[in-house]
């Protein structure tokens, strides 16, 4: 596997955004190939919590969210499969009126972006939600907002790229990439040469690593979210449900089993394992018990966790690299990304192809940051 | 120096012997077994209450199961024997233990995993309809509870457990509509050697064939199970002779399985190194000669190291527990090292033939019909994990989990995974060691998350 590569754009890193990047990529005809360290879609895009969530998100992200929870509906024709997404809807719990401040703000908010919230506040939430616990005393529900099966998002993309004329290569990690007059070399752990215009670095918990080889600083944590999955139950939970600070959240499956997740667990970069973590696997426990009672008498039968990226302002970084011409980022989703993901396919694409997005991205620009690594120099 | 805390986990015959030596050499082990009561799966006892004699118990047995029991009960306040303790998790030098209701968080120097085994099968048509049981939970319902899982019974497999048990069945008085073995004579016959070299434990393997001939029970040899048949409960079995003509046998309830797999879940969540085990079909965590697992401070002994029967079991636990004693700057155990590596030479012949005798037929569950479920627990069906294998294309057990559901479930992959696994290996045309081995995820069995509310809380 020692071939030599010229393309247009090299993308690293096969979750839904970069599978996402790769489809729309190929299909404006431009040569792509993507290599992903393990498989498409196994890191933090294939085990995360499953939330296609808008609710709850700092505003700046809301633009750029919109547009992907339009191009959720039309997965089908895009990728050739729903991803199992539904809009139940995303009801966000107060547990105090604090918290209910907090959800009355985003709600007042959030309608400059169009993204209808309701108030949902005594008789009619214990109607519409009987199952909810004595402490929360009032809730938000984003409508549009719903659930999707990670396990198949990415993978979906990986193969809808596959299908357009994108080359994914699998078990094949990017060793070291730098930059010169000729445009970018990589090089892989497989020893494969490969030049490129564009490089796109949607490296995920890995993509400060990929952005600091040309001197762009970011300061990334791989943090666990701690998962767990009950077996199933009565199938009663039809919304997506979190709690303001996201200590606790919970769904259920039409199968019935409820997935929730709260709090870190732990993981090892150098051998790229996570767990849900013991202590936040009990403690998650008793803080679903205090939102969904009913669930107390259930048993959890696995555990689980990913890796992701998180930054201090727990924004994404997405735009051009700072020191680099030709070098898009796109990572630090701070355990957010998976209802993004399609739409950073597209505004990558759109980046390779005119140089500007029509989605304001600003916030997530790199200088922020404000460094770049001595080593560059 | 701080005394050292050993845990060991099972309280079969590995971890009875392993507790033993201990506790001659003044380590006082903290037991731990989810079960009620010590003996582990052959010399499992009889619930409280029940008072049938080991001789009608244990059989063949009663001498052993009685000085098992005995042994045990006589190590009295010098081990902490926790019943009704189940090991979920193992992280660091920690582990959770689910006891009553209450859960409770222990810290070890050295761990022992003594986990023993459990039924493997290959699902077929029907599997899941009531009156099928495993050979092994067709054993447990008839020693343990002193019932019969139906009136005539059908056994079939690949399995030592297959004789034995049709034989205890029919001890029993219960009909035995047939015992059907999916192995060919011809590799009955080419063990046969190795199972008379086994000394007595081979003799008496042999000697259940011949009584079940006395009662007049046939054993077919070669035969192909087709389905369970019966809507609400089992009404025949049909199956393939080894001509490969159709029969069907009437019957109430079917018991089948194919040998048994060790339980490694805990040891596997410890981080401990792997590696397929080609006589057994399957795979085994890695030890020294002396039971070490690749990580420093944990061992393994019995059925959950490697499958070879009771008495290899209480062999490997001594030899775990002499290498505890070593490590831990105890008295040299070389000598008494190298009897029981002596003993255990003399099993290996045995238990070679017995592996050759009863093989995994790999083909069964490759040729599992495309309707018949394959994971119960998520009731996903061989032709929907052959499509999503098809349409995903995965390329190890793990990934084709993830898009299929298929080992998701209650059970995480126990019973469904080694048929799942080779399934998966034919579509890729790979042997199935290298179809990659299911992870282990925290909790190895489900827990109650009633156990884990503030007035119960954690010890931790
Ligand atoms: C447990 C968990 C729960 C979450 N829950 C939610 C949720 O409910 N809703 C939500 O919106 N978001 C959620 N998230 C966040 C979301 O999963 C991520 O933000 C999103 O999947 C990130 O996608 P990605 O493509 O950027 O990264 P990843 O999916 O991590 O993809 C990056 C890929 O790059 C590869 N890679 C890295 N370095 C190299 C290299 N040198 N060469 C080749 N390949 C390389 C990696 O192997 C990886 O596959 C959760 C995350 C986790 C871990
Ligand atoms: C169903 C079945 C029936 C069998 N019947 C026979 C027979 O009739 N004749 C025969 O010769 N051999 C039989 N065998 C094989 C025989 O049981 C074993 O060879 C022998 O018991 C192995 O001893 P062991 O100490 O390794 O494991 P076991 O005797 O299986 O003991 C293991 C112990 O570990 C405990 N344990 C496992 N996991 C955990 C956990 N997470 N937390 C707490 N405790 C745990 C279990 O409760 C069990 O008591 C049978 C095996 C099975 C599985």
């Amino acid at each position: 596997m020692t071939g030599r590569l010229s393309l247009d754009v090299a993308i690293i890193g096969g979750g839904t955004a970069g599978c996402a990047a790769a489809l729309h990529l190929a299909r404006r005809g431009l040569s792509v190939a993507l290599f992903e360290r393990r498989t498409v879609g196994s890191q933090a895009s294939g085990v995360n919590f499953g939330g296609v969530r808008e609710q709850g998100r700092d505003f700046a992200e809301l633009p750029l969210s919109r547009r992907s929870r339009r191009i959720w509906d039309e997965l089908p024709a895009l990728i050739g499969s729903d991803g199992e997404f539904m809009a139940t809807g995303h009801l966000k719990l107060a547990r105090d009126e604090d918290q209910m401040a907090v959800l009355e703000a985003f709600a007042t908010g959030a309608a400059d972006y169009g993204l209808a919230v309701e108030r949902i506040t005594g008789n009619r939430l214990r109607a519409d939600y009987p199952w909810l616990g004595p402490k929360v005393i009032g809730a938000t529900l984003c409508r549009s907002d719903g659930q999707a099966n990670p396990r198949i998002v990415a993978p979906g993309f990986g193969q809808a790229a596959r299908r357009a004329g994108a080359q994914v290569f699998e078990h094949e990690a990017v060793r070291h990439a730098t930059r010169d007059a000729g445009g970018f070399r990589i090089e892989t752990e497989a020893g494969r040469q490969v030049t490129a215009a564009t490089l796109i670095n949607v490296a995920g918990a890995w993509g400060a690593t990929v952005a600091g080889w040309f001197g762009d600083a970011v300061p990334i944590a791989p943090r666990s979210p701690s998962m767990q999955v009950t077996e199933p139950l009565p199938y009663r939970v039809k919304v997506n449900v979190g709690v303001v600070g996201g200590d606790v959240y919970a769904r259920q499956t039409p199968r019935g089993n409820v997935i929730f997740g709260g709090g870190q667990g732990w993981n090892d970069m150098a051998t790229i394992t996570s767990r849900a973590g013991e202590t936040e696997v009990m403690a998650a426990m008793r803080r679903l018990t205090g939102i969904l009672p009913w669930a107390g008498g259930a048993h959890v039968i696995r555990t689980w966790s990913g890796i992701e990226g998180f930054t201090p302002d727990d924004l994404p970084v997405l735009g051009s690299s700072v020191t680099t011409p030709g070098l898009l980022h796109a990572f630090g989703f701070s355990g957010h990304g998976f209802q993004l993901g399609p739409a950073v396919g597209e505004v990558l694409a759109e980046l390779v192809l005119t140089g500007r997005s029509e989605t304001p991205l600003a916030p997530f620009s790199i200088e922020r940051f404000g460094g770049v690594l001595a080593a560059s120099a | 120096m701080r005394p050292e805390t050993v845990i060991i986990v099972g309280a079969g015959p590995a971890g009875i012997r392993a507790a033993m030596v201990l506790a001659e050499h003044g380590i006082r082990p903290v037991v731990l077994d989810e079960a009620p009561m010590s003996g582990g799966q052959i010399f499992r006892r009889q619930p409280q209450g029940f008072t049938r004699s080991y001789a009608k118990l244990y059989g063949y047995e009663a001498r052993r199961a009685e000085a098992l029991h005995t042994a045990f009960d006589a190590l009295g306040p010098r081990i902490d024997y926790r019943p009704g303790a189940l090991v979920w998790n193992v992280e660091g030098r920690r582990l959770q233990v689910l006891r009553d209701g209450v859960n409770e968080t222990l810290a070890f120097d050295r761990l022992l995993f003594a986990t023993g085994a459990m039924d493997r099968v290959i699902p077929f048509p029907g599997w899941t309809t009531p009156g099928v049981y495993t050979l092994g939970g067709a054993q447990v319902a008839l020693k343990h509870q002193a019932c019969a899982i139906g009136r005539r019974v059908v056994f079939f497999g690949s399995s030592p457990l297959l004789p034995l048990v049709a034989l205890q069945y029919a001890a029993a008085g219960v009909a035995v509509a047939g015992v059907f073995d999916t192995t060919p004579r011809r590799a009955k016959i080419a063990a046969l050697p190795g199972v008379l070299a086994g000394g007595t434990t081979g003799l008496k393997g042999l000697s259940y064939l011949a009584r079940l001939a006395l009662k007049g029970i046939r054993y077919h040899h070669g035969i192909t199970p087709v389905a369970a048949i019966g809507d609400r409960t089992v009404t025949g079995f049909a199956y393939l002779d080894a001509g490969g003509r159709q029969h069907e046998t009437a019957c109430d309830a079917v018991a089948f399985g194919y040998g048994i797999k060790s339980e490694w879940q805990l040891a596997d969540l410890a981080g401990c190194r792997f590696a397929f085990d080609a006589d057994t079909h399957q795979w085994r965590v890695e030890t020294d000669a002396e039971g070490r697992s690749s990580v420093e401070g944990i061992y393994l002994a019995g059925d959950g190291a490697r499958i070879a029967g009771a008495d290899v079991a209480a062999e490997t636990g001594e030899r775990a527990a002499r290498a505890i004693l070593a490590d831990t700057g105890g008295p040299d155990q070389g000598a008494a090292l190298s009897t029981i590596a002596r003993r255990l030479a003399r099993h290996a012949g045995l238990r070679q033939a017995i592996d050759r005798a009863f093989p995994f037929p790999a083909h069964l569950a490759r040729e599992i019909p495309d309707d018949c479920i394959l994971c119960r627990c998520e009731a996903v069906r061989a032709g929907e994990f052959r499509a999503a294998i098809a349409a995903l294309g995965p390329d190890e057990v793990n990934r084709a989990k993830a898009f299929s559901r298929v080992g998701m479930g209650r059970c995480q992959g126990r019973v469904c995974g080694p048929a799942a696994a080779e399934i998966l290996a034919t579509e890729l045309g790979r042997p199935v060691s290298e179809a990659g081995r299911l992870r282990s995820q925290p909790p190895v069995k489900p827990i109650p998350i009633a156990a884990f509310q503030e007035s119960k809380g954690d010890a931790a």
